[in-house]
């Protein structure tokens, strides 16, 4: 049977290797995505983000759990790091997520960043809309909260959480000020440890000096996920949120800048493609680079030449 | 560029000696694979769903306690009857080589007993990787 | 231990040596020779060894305070004053598989055969607290030691052994109060008191957080656990030894010999800190602690191991804790040889390797010892390879010498200096875990692993580029046959245990069960001390599965930390 179709059913081995399609960039993966685009735009998307060790992993399994209780579906995109030397990488998120495994309403995919220099790669994104058009209620996207990825993932999400915990030394400096303006909720874990209270009151005196919120006041909510503790409460703001989004206007707002930053990228990695085609297929860094370097030409003059014949 | 192999390393059964999945996960990131761990105390259920979710190449286990002779051939068994047997499955630990053939006959690609060099299996999976 | 004057004439003659020997190398590269076969030499846990050791490289060790004398502070030498003079080493080999008629055939055998105490394997499901008919179960019952599901079967495995006459260890952590319940019970069957029992349980749940894996419950109730068997012994089984706090896991896992002896004792500080915190006084128990470490081949770094680790302990125990008596800075401990340096490819070289690593637990001074099979890394040892691993501890203790002297490598300028050396290591890891909050709150963040990690990651990394040669395995190779006669335990004891629960459950009192185990899920709700109840609950043939099945209900489920 046609992949796509399989997909829109949920079939997890199809869901799957198209995933895995698009993470190789094979071309039927973009035919697929074409074809399943009318079916996304359905699915709650959530960023997780928080620096390591403030125990994202246990706490997506156990928001999920919770969102499984209230009988919707989820799907799971776990972002980690691939080494910039091999290429290859450990993924381990799956640890905290075992028993999800077996539940026939979630998918758990790990993903590793690929040299999209820490931020969501093109393929996180098509991961999102393959989950999103086989009909999960909720897409989590969990990412370590370093580099690019922390900034990607806010426009990536509907609603982002940050996650931070005692003890990581300097609380509130990891959290760099950029998220402080774009959390939608902010989240204590490992609240039973020396310190958590700390922790909440430099959030809520740095939230209180954010000039750029709206309407919306983001929470900050306690949690100690290896024992459950606070998870209802954080899943019921997490919708709470999404009501607010989605009454305010906020969401179609939040949803239409996602799709201009998404095309803006398409674009540039087309035309990214084709320019560096051209200038390998023309053999240009071995023919200017001497003329360039004996100051025979200089750079911007070859850039003027190349852009112009690229795209005009 | 090539398609990344990627492969997921799993503890099937009880056995809490995770010293050799380590050391082989970690050696297998270093090849350039993508590795995805599963932890420890895996039923072969769980090895499977998480094996079609992750959409791997090849499904390693290694086991010490013995129990490889029931819980391997399940693995292979639950991935085809779920339509995803074209993944390579493979095995490590402390496996008589008595048992070997056994293994094989079910479905086990290769199984690599200890004192393999960890270049040994990563050659492996590059040459019978379906890709 | 040398006066100036002295100290100085041997640093002259050094110099003059080294300045001879920068001599013979330059005219040896003139004819284009090495000096030396390799670049560098390093201990087997890869630190670096100089080509000559002196009188200087333990110049600054105080002999009386350092040192001393053996059965005394701070027992470096050893934790009896004429150590192996009066009787040798408990020979104590480490056996159990398939079922308890099987297992207790093998006990009589090796009793027979001059072992002079018990070790009990169990096979996963009863380390992990399933009975052998649950789901997890499957495919393990009876394959690394002998599956025990409730009293029904401890009375089969002890059967016809008198327990107050034979000593009796058993590696069992999670559930350990579960299985020593077992046993005392065993024994007043038998009319044996509680208080003439004599054993070991291993009961040491934070190496199994960070190496072993065999975990049951979080880090707090398993803490619980541990501290309540402390004091529920103290009390009423006074000669059993509550602990086995190991590193011999830590060291499988692929720890250096500092961190073996570091952690190790890191979680020592960290036992004996719960059990204060649990009201109890540290000479009350702190006697009854016993330590487990690993035997590895450089002989010389594993004797100046287990003599830095005693060392070490002592000054823990009475500077730290405040202890008062002298038994309780004693480090006792149990030896077995190295699992994993055992080869696949020519298994007959392990006799060897194993007889090195018995010298090495001997001249460091253990108090009981099991030495590996020969076919350790293929399966299950053989009744033949057992009994030759046996031998091997026989011909150390008859023939070798090595016993007839306390601590007879004291004073080597090498050991006393490798000994320092592992004790300054192990002291800058303890302090690290200090800082980190000790070594639950260490575990839990992964540092332990970690680091135990790399060292396993860096070793492989050595072995394969052939820095680091292993006879037979990565040199000196031959085309080997398949190695036969492999013990194999027989694929049907997974329903024959079943088999055997079903029967026992028809047979017992179940209002008494359910009475026990309600009983025990109150208790555990509670703070007071769990061993009476899950006594109570053994006796009426509570079987492990359950007792621990309400525990995991209670107290919920150790998930581990990712450390990769």
């Amino acid at each position: 049977m046609d992949l796509v179709q399989q997909v829109r059913e949920g079939n997890k081995v199809a869901i799957a290797r198209l995933i895995t399609k698009a993470e190789n960039e094979a071309p039927e993966a973009t035919a697929a995505l074409r074809e399943l685009y009318p079916d996304t735009g359905r699915a709650y998307l959530i960023g997780i983000t928080g620096p390591p060790g403030s125990g994202k992993s246990t706490l997506t399994d156990k928001l999920v759990k919770e969102i499984r209780k209230r009988g919707k579906t989820v799907g799971v995109i776990a972002v980690d790091p691939s080494s910039p030397f091999t290429g290859g990488a450990i993924l381990g998120d799956r640890i905290r997520m075992s028993d999800l495994s077996l539940d026939d309403g979630v998918f758990i995919r790990s993903m590793g960043t690929r040299g999209s220099l820490g931020g969501l790669s093109k393929a996180t994104h098509d991961a999102i809309k393959i989950l999103d058009a086989a009909g999960f209620d909720y897409v989590f996207i969990e990412t370590v909260g370093v580099g690019q990825s922390e900034v990607d993932i806010v426009k990536t999400a509907d609603t982002t959480v940050v996650v931070s915990v005692p003890g990581l030394g300097d609380d509130i400096q990891a959290i760099k000020a950029g998220i402080m303006e774009i959390g939608d909720l902010f989240v204590v874990n490992k609240a039973d440890k020396d310190g958590a209270e700390k922790v909440v009151i430099e959030l809520g005196q740095m939230l209180e000096l954010n000039q750029n919120m709206g309407d919306w006041y983001p929470p900050i909510v306690k949690t100690i996920a290896s024992t459950n503790e606070g998870i209802v409460g954080l899943v019921d703001k997490i919708n709470e949120h999404l009501n607010y989004l989605a009454n305010s206007g906020e969401l179609i707002k939040r949803r239409k800048e996602r799709i201009s930053n998404e095309i803006l990228n398409l674009i540039l990695k087309r035309v990214t493609t084709k320019i560096t085609g051209k200038l390998s297929e023309e053999n240009f860094w071995e023919n200017e680079l001497d003329e360039i370097l004996n100051k025979l030409k200089n750079p911007y003059d070859v850039t003027d030449r190349v852009v112009d014949e690229v795209l005009l | 560029m090539a398609d990344k192999i990627r492969v997921l390393v799993a503890k099937p059964g009880l056995d809490g000696h995770d010293r050799g999945a380590k050391v082989i996960a970690r050696a297998f990131r270093d090849a350039g694979f993508e590795v995805i761990y599963t932890g420890l105390r895996q039923t072969p259920e769980q090895i499977v769903a998480a094996a079609i979710q992750e959409d791997v190449d090849v499904v390693a286990m290694s086991l010490l306690s013995g129990a490889h002779g029931t819980l391997m051939p399940k693995v292979v068994k639950l991935l085809k009857e779920k339509g995803a047997d074209d993944k390579l499955v493979i095995g490590g630990g402390v496996i008589p080589d008595d048992d070997i053939p056994a293994l094989k006959e079910a479905g086990v690609a290769e199984v690599f007993t200890p004192g393999t060099p960890t270049s040994v299996p990563i050659e492996f999976i590059k040459t019978h990787v379906k890709k | 231990m040398y006066d100036k004057e002295k100290l100085a004439q041997i640093n002259q003659g050094l110099t003059e040596y080294e300045k001879n020997w920068e001599k013979s190398k330059e005219k040896l590269a003139a004819k284009g020779k090495r000096a030396e076969r390799k670049e560098s030499f390093v201990t087997g846990s890869g630190f670096p060894v100089k080509q000559l050791y002196t009188p200087l490289d333990i110049a600054d060790i105080d002999y009386t305070t350092e040192i001393g004398f053996p059965g005394q502070y701070p027992f470096t030498r050893g934790v009896q004053p004429n150590m192996y003079r009066g009787r040798f080493w408990t020979m104590r080999q480490y056996a159990g598989f398939s079922t308890a008629e099987e297992s207790n055939a093998r006990y009589k055998y090796l009793l027979e055969q001059g072992q002079t105490g018990l070790s009990v394997a169990f096979d996963l499901p009863t380390q992990i607290g399933y009975d052998s008919d649950h789901p997890m179960s499957e495919g393990e019952v009876g394959k690394v030691g002998v599956a025990i599901d409730s009293l029904a079967d401890m009375e089969i495995l002890f059967n016809g052994i008198p327990l107050d006459k034979v000593s009796t260890s058993m590696t069992i952590n999670a559930p350990a109060s579960v299985l020593l319940a077992f046993y005392i019970a065993v024994a007043e069957k038998q009319g044996v008191s509680p208080d003439k029992l004599t054993g070991t349980i291993q009961n040491d749940i934070l190496k199994e957080y960070a190496a072993r894996g065999t975990y049951i419950f979080p880090p707090t109730p398993s803490m619980r656990l541990i501290t309540d068997i402390f004091e529920y012994c103290s009390q009423n089984v006074p000669g059993w030894n509550t602990i086995s706090i190991s590193g011999y896991h830590i060291r499988e896992a692929g720890s250096t010999a500092s961190q073996e002896v570091a952690f190790t004792l890191a979680d020592g500080i960290a036992y004996v800190d719960a059990a204060i915190k649990a009201g109890l006084d540290v000479d009350t128990f702190a006697g009854r602690l016993s330590f487990f470490f690993n035997a590895h081949n450089d002989l010389l770094e594993e004797v100046a191991k287990f003599r830095a680790a005693r060392r070490i302990w002592a000054k823990v125990m009475k500077e730290r804790f405040g202890a008062k008596k002298e038994r309780s800075m004693m480090l006792r401990f149990h030896t077995q040889t190295g699992g994993s340096t055992l080869t696949a490819q020519q298994p007959d070289n392990n006799i060897v390797r194993v007889a090195i690593q018995t010298l090495a637990a001997v001249m460091g001074g253990t108090q009981s010892l099991h030495t590996n099979s020969k076919d350790e890394a293929l399966a299950l040892p053989t009744e033949d390879s057992v009994r030759i691993a046996l031998r091997t501890q026989q011909i150390v203790a008859y023939e070798s010498g090595v016993a007839e002297t306390v601590d007879p490598l004291a004073g080597s300028y090498y050991v006393e200096a490798l000994t320092k050396r592992i004790e300054d290591e192990a002291w800058a890891y303890i302090k690290k875990i200090d800082e980190l909050g000790g070594a639950v709150k260490a575990i839990e963040q992964g540092y332990i692993q970690k680091e135990i990690q790399d060292a396993a990651y860096e070793y492989q990394k050595e072995v394969e580029s052939g820095k680091r040669v292993v006879v037979g395995m990565n040199k000196f190779q031959i085309k080997e046959a398949p190695p036969e006669g492999l013990l194999k335990v027989d694929p049907t004891v997974g329903d024959l245990q079943a088999k055997k629960i079903a029967d026992m459950k028809a047979k017992r009192d179940g209002n008494a069960v359910q009475t026990a185990l309600d009983e025990l899920r109150e208790a555990a709700k509670g703070d007071t001390n769990l061993m009476p109840v899950i006594l109570k609950a053994a006796k009426v043939y509570c079987t492990e599965g359950e007792i621990c099945g309400v525990l995991r209900e209670v107290f919920g489920e150790y998930t581990p930390i990712q450390v990769l």
